[in-house]
């Protein structure tokens, strides 16, 4: 009886499913629709990690505005040069060089740095923290809850002991995540040859400045004085501004900064090894 | 049939407890009160040595200074103003000199300009000359014009300049005043001793409004928590007719102006519009009183009630306080605070009130209360998944969902809080109160409000 019941059954579940599979056969070859075979090349040239960074929402938007030619094949950030002569090849393009952009965190003031005026106690996240301007007396400066190092997709992020986010710099791909997350709009995007940095936000003049961070830009002007090329650096809103298409990126200007905020040249040897080297190891 | 009787147990659980029949709006909740300072009379605060007085105590446009640094002002004058309709200028609160005109702290948590005043210990004299003026002989624009230029702002904190809103639009009437003496906030009790101590200024002052309005009935709503009030308001109505005082249940957010407009004249109004779409203007009774001043004293709002309160106060006290007097000035008139451990001093009450991360605050026009809690009192750091009890949808006012909201508000989806009518939201703090896994609802909130007020203007200025 047991057994009949189960021949029964087994025979019209595989019945049922024999004839719709046949039926999905029948379909897949019938209302297949048509697309161009390049779409696949080319989304398998991509890296597939959908992080935006082209201003397309993912590797395949991308890859459909790569052959309509609305896509410059050396936009891909996270692939870059290698990817971009790969597109080219494949759409065949002559490959431009991908220029590659990096982030930059544009505030050193940590909990070692920056005076805090208040606990805080609500949500513990940048954007939650900001509505109430924060815990740190710097209305400018790095909030420190990490939603830069949460949106980064490559592992390129990370909080120091110190409370704030250090980049990679060789596993950062120029995405441009961190930099939207970011609710004080701390780190910014910079290509690879841009050297010299102001290391600091702050719009408050310098006696405030100085007195809630010790590491901020108060405006004393030296670092203008010192760039060898006029307008080089300026001050604008209590802040040197470094004008990229003037100033020399080398150090000659960061020597007498007394806060040590305008700084050349260190962010390539924050990588990943460096990093973890930099951490003090725990006991066991 | 069972099911008839669980149903009407589900609808009816949010007026368990303390309802004694009278008018009042659907859901809300029942907060401790902790109304210590009801009883102490209002006291004059010291006058302070240095006040700060920012630009920027209203809703609209802040103010440019009117003077300089080193310029010599004097109590009552007018020292910033700006063109603009939605805006209400600032006075000096004391006699002295402009020390300076710098940012500075500022109770709304972000540092804006303001003047910064030493005093020389002259004190104006605004004493009435003669018996208050009736209000029906007055002309609407000139109220409205001496409201103005006397800086007056609601007084119950979201300040908004009191000439714009007696202003209506043309072909819109208003047929009733609403005052709001409510006070559902825990700890405050200001309004609550204006309107026991000062209740003939109340209604001279609704009188005053509804004239500047052409309103033909005047309402004053109050919590039956507060019996002294309500006699001391019914007297000074005496036998006027078209003045009513409304005895409405204590609960939270009872003078919240739209709850009390369902609550008092049961009329309900839109989303996304405002009192006057139903013929309705709401003032706090300290405004009206503030009108009094202005147009029988001719004294601009330099002044107001403030209460002290919260367990971590010695003596919960309600003082008149300069505008611009610092909150550590405030303080130590009321014994400072007590112990050594972290306090929460916040601008206002604990459901609405700001936390504070200085003393040296400036309390402002819309300033009712200081509260300092003892921090084992905050909510905790952590909290715990949402298991959808749906304690908070029960408990809002706005007959929302913020729980739902809560979260798009962290994962800041815009479209999906709007799509909800997030927008709606009268950040009165209900949600957060009654959460059983403490989780931080109204800041989420607050935070897909920014970001859609941020998105609304990146648009607006694209299309540009």
């Amino acid at each position: 009886m047991l057994s009949t019941l189960i021949i029964i059954s087994a025979v019209s579940m595989g019945g049922i499913g024999a004839a719709l599979a046949g039926f999905l056969a029948f379909a897949d070859k019938k209302f297949k629709v048509e697309e161009d075979p390049r779409i696949e090349a080319l989304v398998g040239a991509l890296p597939g990690s959908n992080c935006g960074g082209c201003g397309y929402p993912g590797c395949r938007p991308l890859a459909e505005k790569l052959l309509s030619g609305e896509a410059p094949p050396n936009v891909c950030v996270a692939g870059g040069n290698e990817t971009a002569i790969k597109l080219a090849a494949l759409l065949g393009l002559e490959a431009k060089e991908h220029k590659r952009t990096l982030a930059v965190v544009l505030c050193r003031g940590g909990n070692v740095e920056a005076e805090r005026r208040a606990s805080y106690a609500g949500d513990l996240t940048c954007t939650a923290s900001d509505l109430t301007a924060g815990d740190k007396s710097c209305a400018y400066g790095c909030l420190g809850y990490g939603e830069c190092v949460e949106a980064c997709k490559f592992g390129a992020m990370a909080m120091n002991d110190n409370g704030l986010p250090v980049v990679f710099y060789d596993k950062c791909v120029g995405c441009g995540a961190c930099a939207k997350a970011c609710p004080r709009n701390i780190i910014e995007m910079h290509p690879e040859d841009h050297a010299l940095f102001v290391y600091c936000r702050s719009k408050d003049k310098g006696a405030w400045a100085k007195k809630v961070c010790s590491v901020s830009c108060i405006a004393c002007g030296l670092c203008v004085k010192d760039c060898s090329v006029t307008g080089g650096i300026t001050l604008k809103n209590n802040l040197a501004v470094v004008d990229y298409n003037l100033a020399p990126q080398n150090d000659e200007s960061t020597k007498r900064c007394p806060t040590k905020c305008i700084l050349s040249g260190i962010e390539p040897a924050m990588t990943k090894q460096n990093y973890l080297a930099s951490i003090p190891k725990k006991a066991g | 049939m069972p099911w008839r009787f669980l149903f009407v147990g589900g609808i009816g659980n949010h007026k368990k407890g303390i309802s004694m029949g009278h008018k009042t709006f659907a859901k809300g909740i029942h907060p401790e009160y902790h109304k210590d300072a009801a009883s102490s009379r209002i006291e004059k605060a010291a006058l302070p040595k240095t006040v700060i007085i920012p630009l920027s105590q209203h809703a609209g446009a802040p103010c440019a200074p009117l003077v300089k640094k080193g310029d010599v002002v004097v109590e009552g004058q007018k020292i910033g103003d700006a063109s603009a309709f939605v805006s209400s200028p600032v006075h000096a609160s004391i006699s002295g000199k402009v020390k300076d005109i710098e940012l500075a702290e500022h109770p709304a948590g972000v540092r804006g300009m303001a003047i910064i005043i030493e005093g020389d210990g002259v004190v104006k004299d605004w004493t009435a000359k003669g018996a208050p003026v009736d209000p029906s002989t007055l002309a609407p624009e000139a109220i409205r014009e001496v409201i103005r230029e006397a800086g007056i702002v609601g007084m119950g904190g979201a300040g908004f300049p009191t000439s714009v809103k007696l202003a209506p639009p043309k072909g819109r009437a208003i047929d009733t005043v609403l005052l709001n003496g409510c006070e559902c906030e825990p700890y405050l009790t200001a309004d609550h001793r204006i309107m026991v101590e000062q209740a003939e200024k109340v209604v001279w002052g609704l009188r005053c409004i509804m004239k500047a309005v052409g309103a033909g009935a005047g309402l004053i709503g109050i919590e039956e928590n507060k019996p002294d009030a309500i006699e001391a308001i019914k007297k000074a109505v005496g036998s006027a007719m078209n003045i009513k005082t409304v005895i409405l249940e204590a609960k939270y957010p009872q003078g919240a102006e739209k709850m009390l407009i369902k609550a008092a004249l049961n009329r309900k109004v839109p989303v996304g519009k405002l009192p006057l779409d139903v013929g309705v203007v709401v003032n706090n009774v300290g405004t009206a009183v503030a009108v009094f001043e202005a147009v029988n004293l001719g004294k601009p709002l330099i002044e107001r009630v403030v209460t002290i309160s919260g367990e971590a106060v010695r003596e919960p006290k309600n003082l008149m306080v300069r505008v611009g007097a610092t909150f550590e000035d405030v303080l130590a008139q009321c014994g400072s605070i007590k112990g050594n451990g972290d306090v929460r001093v916040l601008n206002g009450g604990p459901m609405m009130g700001i936390a504070q991360s200085t003393l040296t605050v400036p309390v402002i026009k819309g300033t009712s209360g200081i509260t300092a809690l003892p921090v084992k009192d905050a909510r905790p750091l952590k909290y715990s998944p949402c298991i959808k009890c749906a304690a908070c949808v029960e408990g809002c006012p706005m007959s929302l969902m913020p729980y739902r909201l809560g979260e798009y508000g962290r994962a800041m989806r815009v479209d999906d809080f709007n799509s909800w009518a997030g927008m709606s939201c009268i950040e009165c703090g209900c949600c957060s109160y009654v959460c059983p896994a403490k989780r931080p609802l109204v800041q989420w909130i607050r935070i897909a409000k920014l970001k859609g007020r941020q998105q609304a203007a990146k648009a607006a200025a694209a299309s540009k």
